[in-house]
């Protein structure tokens, strides 16, 4: 990677956390509605993940999707209108939050449903499988969908079709308010991949320069044809499941362990003792992105609201 | 989680003889919950976030705490195991109270619901008894976006073997569910989510109520209105605006949409001849579609004009505030459509 490269991803994981903080408060204000679920301290995995694909790579996630739009180039300006519900919104304000795709940039959204994307990334990968282009499949998705049907049913045929899908557990230790150890049967989640007979990995979800590095490596052992891969990235979600999580399930003192491992530390700690960039550069970077954040607001304010005739369309293709 | 948007029928008690207290949807529903579980051992909750964070919608809050893990059951997200568990321990004579976290999510469990709890009791010969309740709130109105905000009652009404319950008052709220612990047979009981903050009279001593009665909600002479949960809200507040024109709507609150109870409907329409039905769901195939077919088999020579339904404008629900509560039928839909069939 060049030193480019290095502060491109810096800008990154800094624009997905300010985006969301001023969220956080736009929400505050009733200017958001509906669910509101921040990435907070998971910038990492997304961040590494996205850096390592090929434009062709589709890439498909969950509701907790603000990080994965950024990364994957839809401009701050699309995703605040997007959670402000304007026309202007990456999805015309019809989505919201958990609803951002770029269909042009081969992303296929977050989706609401626990686990419901699993299969559809099954899909994404048959298709590039059947057309024999090389694109794979990166599919993320939460510890807790890891409990439904339908993300046994979805591993366990990408691996007896061989299909080209990279699976990305972010093990953020909850599903909403209960604990892997309550809901899961092992805690490690690559396990569950074992059962398929799918090679796996487990990587430092916290460590932008890991899961880059794990990333290159996995997308390319799918690309050479070797069938699924799956990762597992363990992270922290410093915030609430949503907004409004009282948050009665795990104690304060938990979170400030993981808030010593804070992903945008960690990452600027690197690049200054690698003397990868001076702080000043990485500080210019975070001035940057305030302004285009403030900017991003401001677009996102004076943008319109979809005209009343958009409830109509886009129900059918023809 | 989101927090809920208050509703219109929050305004507090008059001051008038106070014999009931005044409780919240909410409330009715928890109380009728803990005193099911006090009278009989064998109920039991389990569901996604039941009890360490004590219900997504605070329904069972403080029941963790009180009657242990074993009867308030946290399970994985896993919709399908869910129902089908709830279904085994309802055969062998426990009495399950499965939540489903939001009716959107039964689509996860439906053939648990569909093929299985509705049915093996027909299929087996009437061997098996499956006393479960599927409690889930759902409706539109909160910015969930299309996957999170559906009403689709009248899909699980479809189905002979499953009863279908969806209460509009904090009374019928805490009669119907703990009827629906006490039946032996599996029900979908569905709240609405923007209903827990309000609030109703509630009887203080013990009382249940059918699981096949619909009611007089308000009696009026000129119209009769049809409509049950959500829609009983903005319908008596469209009755109350018709009120000062002189109009007098009769509300018919169904309750339960399977069985469904017309005796009430019809006895109202021959009165009143005309009839307006208000649901939140989509009008095909929907409950309004159903009970006017009804009205029209049974009571066609009664008939002044064509009968009238409300319901939600035929889109997924989009997320943008304006644009939802276009698609959702508002107190003003329902005006129009009185006036309509006078
Ligand atoms: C089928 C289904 N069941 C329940 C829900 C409600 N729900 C939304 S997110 C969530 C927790 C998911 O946890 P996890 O997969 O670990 O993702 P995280 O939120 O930690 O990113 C639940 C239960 C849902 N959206 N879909
Ligand atoms: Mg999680």
């Amino acid at each position: 990677m060049d030193k480019n490269e290095y502060l491109d991803i810096y800008h990154q994981m800094v624009l997905i956390r300010r985006v969301e903080e001023r969220a956080a408060e736009l929400y505050q204000q009733g200017k958001i509605g509906g669910f509101l679920h921040l990435y907070i301290g998971q910038e990492a995995v997304s961040t590494g993940l996205i850096s390592a694909r090929k434009p062709q790579d589709p890439v498909i996630t969950a509701y907790r999707d603000h990080g994965v739009a950024i990364n994957v180039g839809i401009s701050a300006k699309q995703v605040m209108a997007e959670l402000l519900g304007k026309a202007t919104g990456i999805s015309k304000g019809k989505g919201g939050s958990m609803h951002m795709a770029d269909a042009d940039k081969n992303y296929w959204g977050g989706h609401a449903v626990v686990g419901a994307h699993l299969p559809i990334a099954a899909g994404l990968a048959l298709g590039d499988q059947y057309r024999s282009t090389d694109g794979v499949t990166i599919c993320m998705f939460g510890d807790g969908a890891t409990n439904i049907g339908f993300f046994h049913e979805a591993v366990n045929l990408s691996k007896v079709w061989n299909l080209p899908v990279l699976w990305v557990t972010e093990n953020n230790k909850y599903g909403m308010g209960t604990s892997i150890e309550r809901a899961s049967a092992v805690s490690e989640i690559r396990q569950k991949a074992e059962g398929y007979g799918i090679t796996n990995a487990r990587v430092d979800g916290m460590n932008v320069i890991e899961v880059r590095q794990a990333a290159e490596e996995y997308l390319e052992h799918v690309r050479s044809g070797n069938g699924p891969f799956f990762l597992e990235a363990v992270t922290y979600r410093y915030r609430g499941h949503s907004m409004g999580d009282p948050e009665r399930y795990r104690q304060k003192d938990e979170i400030e362990k993981w808030q010593q491992e804070d992903p945008i530390g960690i990452f600027r700690t690197f690049l200054l003792k690698e003397k990868i960039a001076a702080s000043e550069e990485l500080d210019e970077v975070e001035e940057q992105v305030e302004v285009e954040t403030q900017e991003a607001i401001e677009f996102a304010e004076a943008s319109p609201e979809p005209a009343p005739e958009e409830l109509f369309t886009h129900i059918y293709a023809d | 989680m989101n927090s809920f948007i208050p509703t219109t029928l929050q305004t507090e008690p008059e001051i008038k003889e106070r014999v009931m207290p005044r409780i919240t949807m909410r409330e009715a529903i928890s109380q009728a919950l803990w005193e099911e579980m006090e009278r009989d051992e064998n109920v039991f909750i389990m569901g996604e976030e039941v009890g360490v964070w004590g219900g997504t919608y605070a329904v069972t809050k403080g029941f963790y705490d009180h009657f242990g893990p074993k009867r308030v059951r946290d399970t994985p997200i896993a919709e399908a195991a869910i129902i089908g568990a709830a279904i085994g321990a309802a055969l062998t004579g426990l009495r399950p109270v499965a939540e489903l976290m939001t009716i959107n999510f039964a689509f996860a469990a439906m053939d648990h619901i569909v093929n299985e709890a509705a049915k093996l009791r027909y299929m087996f010969g009437g061997q098996f008894t499956i006393p479960m309740v599927i409690r889930t709130p759902g409706g539109g109105g909160r910015q969930l976006g299309a996957t999170h905000s559906q009403t689709p009652d009248a899909i699980f009404a479809h189905f002979p073997g499953l009863k279908v319950v969806a209460p509009g008052t904090p009374e019928d709220a805490k009669g119907m569910l703990k009827s629906a612990i006490r039946s032996d047979d599996p029900i979908m009981f569905i709240e609405h989510a923007t209903l827990y903050q309000v609030r109703g009279e509630v009887p203080e001593e013990e009382y249940t109520i059918p699981l096949d009665k619909a009611k007089i909600h308000r009696p009026g002479s000129d119209v009769t209105l049809v409509t049950y949960s959500k829609m009983l809200e903005k319908s008596t507040q469209a009755a109350e605006e018709l009120a000062k024109d002189g109009i007098e709507v009769e509300i018919v609150d169904l309750r339960c949409l399977r069985p469904l109870d017309m005796e009430p409907v019809l006895a109202s329409f021959k009165k009143t001849n005309r009839a307006v039905i208000v649901e939140e769901g989509w009008r095909s195939y929907g409950v309004g579609a159903e009970v006017s077919s009804r009205i029209y088999e049974g009571a066609f020579d009664y008939v002044d004009s064509p009968i009238q339904r409300v319901a939600q404008k035929e889109v997924p629900l989009p997320y943008n505030r304006n644009l939802e509560q276009m698609a959702l039928p508002q107190v003003e839909d329902v005006i129009k459509a009185v006036k309509e069939v006078l």
